[in-house]
């Protein structure tokens, strides 16, 4: 009895803040300006099919970056000494601790054409020995207000989602399974292969999640790092509330089919996972 | 968030100090909720009225009139006093979300050019004071841009490729290709609108990037060569990179103006009042120009400004070329409204 009544702030929480504004959403989504209910907000979806497919195809790319970057990282910190792994982590959350826009308004002036990177490049002379060499007339590194700026915007801003679930997960695998496996003769190939990896993909899965959602939904990203050229479904959204038509029905509607989208992936990505613990998110 | 914040310090402060009156003595006159443009004001002008009145001032910012709208829709009168621009006004009058100001509660209103007085976003005047008005124009680099320009076509110049920066919102971006084209910015032709739309779908890759306010770093550093933006912020970039010039195009431009409102239902509306009469006095509105650069509607101000400032047919264009060349934005029925979108979203997904 006593568990119960412990819970219930968090019961109020959910029904309130999680909820009740999914319920609005779907209200929203699923009737017109003047009230009535109706469909017409689906009407139209094929005309963002591009924005849907920029978000998700991105997001993708920001993902697998995400695993290829942090799934090494993760492995190699965990087989450090207590110190290393303490001090790594904190290195690792650092740059969370500033806000979300500064960091990205820090890769503007890093990637633009004029910027840091740009300005190093020249001072030490690396365009004019690329000119020389290719009898081109290369004056920057052309960066910012590209696909690739925003992909990396998600992977520098998410991979830490990443990190972490992997590390706690391979951090708290058992030793004694690894030695077990060693004994009977597997090399370490194969005890990553056959132990390690399949241990730690539950940890891989959460990541996926953390990172991936985020992604897709992301806005501003785009405007900053993109220079607005490619609409992502996160501004799409915004646009339908802060655009000159107000249209918080088809923001709604938009923001649902989504949500759907994000949710079958989630659960194919889950299929895989099947029979791993914790980290379903259906 | 904010607004909710807002909404909160509005219930709080409302219960000491809703029917105290103008002029209360410091610290008994309660609160004043501001929603104004960012970088739009010179904030010690806050304080002053806080001292001279005693009311407190909650200052808010938005980004733009569709976000600032969005609010207000959503939160009803969280706010006593909001600045939105003309054509926003009309729109707000029309939906009934403005309250009539006591014009007795600001006499200052007599300092108001009276060619910006019963302007056409309000014809009787009843619910706005103008707070700062401009000219919209093409900002350049001289360094980077051949000749002296004088049409919104450079915006459309194969020769600047790359440097080029447009509007991020639909109707100052449908507005540039609009008067380039000879249309009216009001127009509710959907043959225009959607040839304006061709006409920005090919410019797409000319351009490097779709920017709000990110045109001051980006002119200022130089990492674009030309943008289309308001004649005071031409100023306070060109303090940064004196290679910067403007020019309102031969084709017109837009007039706009900035005016403050009281929100319907606004639960310090007597401080309101007193808050917009202080803005209109010579003390603040001089702390303000000379802060933003923007143009004055305040007649006294504009006799105490640098002769430099108020001689240049930038800042202060003359009045037959406000008539003839410049139009100011009207609020568009809902149906071309929801055009607009729907032609900005074709030309954000346009795959060139």
């Amino acid at each position: 009895m006593k568990n119960k009544s412990l819970s219930i702030p968090y019961v109020v929480w959910m029904a309130f803040f999680v909820v009740a504004p999914l319920v609005l959403i779907v209200a929203y989504a699923f009737t017109a300006r003047d009230g009535s209910v109706t469909l017409d907000n689906f009407n139209n979806m094929g005309v963002y099919f591009p924005a849907f497919y920029n978000s998700f195809a991105l997001a993708a790319a920001a993902t697998l970056l995400c695993i290829l970057i942090g799934y090494p990282l993760a492995y190699f910190v965990s087989k450090e000494s207590l110190l290393v792994r303490k001090v790594a982590m904190m290195l690792i959350m650092l740059p969370m601790w500033m806000n979300f826009l500064l960091r990205t308004y820090a890769w503007m002036s890093l990637l633009d054409d004029n910027g840091l990177i740009n300005q190093f490049l020249r001072t030490v002379g690396v365009f004019d020995l690329v000119n020389a060499l290719s009898g081109g007339n290369m004056t920057c590194l052309h960066m910012i207000n590209t696909q690739g700026a925003i992909v990396l915007g998600m992977v520098y801003n998410f991979l830490p989602f990443m990190i972490m679930p992997i590390f706690s997960v391979i951090d708290k695998i058992d030793p004694r399974v690894i030695e077990a496996a060693q004994d009977l003769g597997a090399d370490n190939a194969m005890v990553f292969r056959k132990v390690v990896f399949p241990l730690s993909l539950p940890g891989v899965l959460s990541g996926v999640t953390m990172v991936f959602i985020p992604s897709v939904s992301t806005f501003a990203l785009s405007r900053l790092l993109g220079g607005g050229k490619t609409l992502l479904l996160g501004d799409l959204i915004e646009m339908q509330f802060l655009g000159n038509a107000y249209n918080p029905h088809l923001g709604s509607a938009i923001a649902l089919v989504m949500m759907v989208i994000v949710l079958v992936c989630m659960a194919v990505m889950n299929r895989f996972g099947e029979g791993e613990e914790g980290v379903s998110v259906l | 968030m904010a607004a909710a914040v807002v909404c909160g310090l509005c219930l709080t402060g409302c219960g000491g100090g809703a029917s105290s009156g103008v002029a209360a003595a410091p610290g008994s006159g309660g609160v004043v909720n501001v929603f104004n443009w960012g970088v739009y004001i010179d904030e010690s002008v806050l304080d002053d009225f806080t001292q001279q009145t005693g009311i407190k001032v909650n200052y808010d910012t938005f980004e733009s009139n569709e976000s600032m709208y969005g609010v207000l829709k959503n939160d009803g009168a969280s706010y006593d006093v909001v600045i939105p621009s003309d054509y926003m006004i009309s729109r707000m009058i029309e939906e009934d979300m403005l309250e009539p100001l006591d014009f007795s509660n600001i006499p200052n209103f007599s300092d108001i050019d009276p060619s910006l007085q019963n302007p056409t976003y309000d014809p009787e005047n009843l619910y706005s004071v103008p707070y700062m008005w401009g000219v919209l124009g093409v900002i350049y680099n001289t360094t980077m841009v051949k000749g002296t320009p004088d049409s919104w076509g450079l915006l459309f110049d194969q020769d600047y490729a790359g440097q080029i920066l447009m509007f991020n919102n639909s109707r100052d971006g449908m507005g540039v290709a609009l008067k380039y084209l000879g249309s009216s910015y009001n127009t509710t032709d959907e043959a225009e609108i959607r040839a304006a739309t061709d006409l920005l779908i090919q410019q797409r890759p000319l351009v490097q990037s779709y920017v709000m306010d990110e045109v001051f770093e980006k002119m200022q550093s130089g990492s674009a060569a030309v943008c289309s933006y308001y004649y005071g912020d031409y100023r306070t970039m060109a303090d940064v990179n004196p290679d910067l010039a403007f020019y309102v195009p031969r084709e017109g431009s837009n007039l706009y103006v900035d005016a403050m409102c009281i929100p319907k239902g606004a639960e310090n509306k007597a401080n309101a009042e007193a808050f917009i009469n202080f803005m209109c006095s010579t003390e603040a509105g001089l702390k303000n120009c000379e802060e933003t650069w923007y143009s004055t509607p305040l007649l006294s101000v504009r006799e105490q400004l640098d002769p430099e400032l108020t001689g240049n047919p930038d800042a202060y264009p003359s009045s037959d070329f406000l008539t003839e060349r410049c139009e100011v934005y009207q609020n568009l029925p809902q149906d071309i409204l929801a055009l607009y979108d729907s032609e900005w979203t074709r030309l954000m997904l346009a795959s060139n």
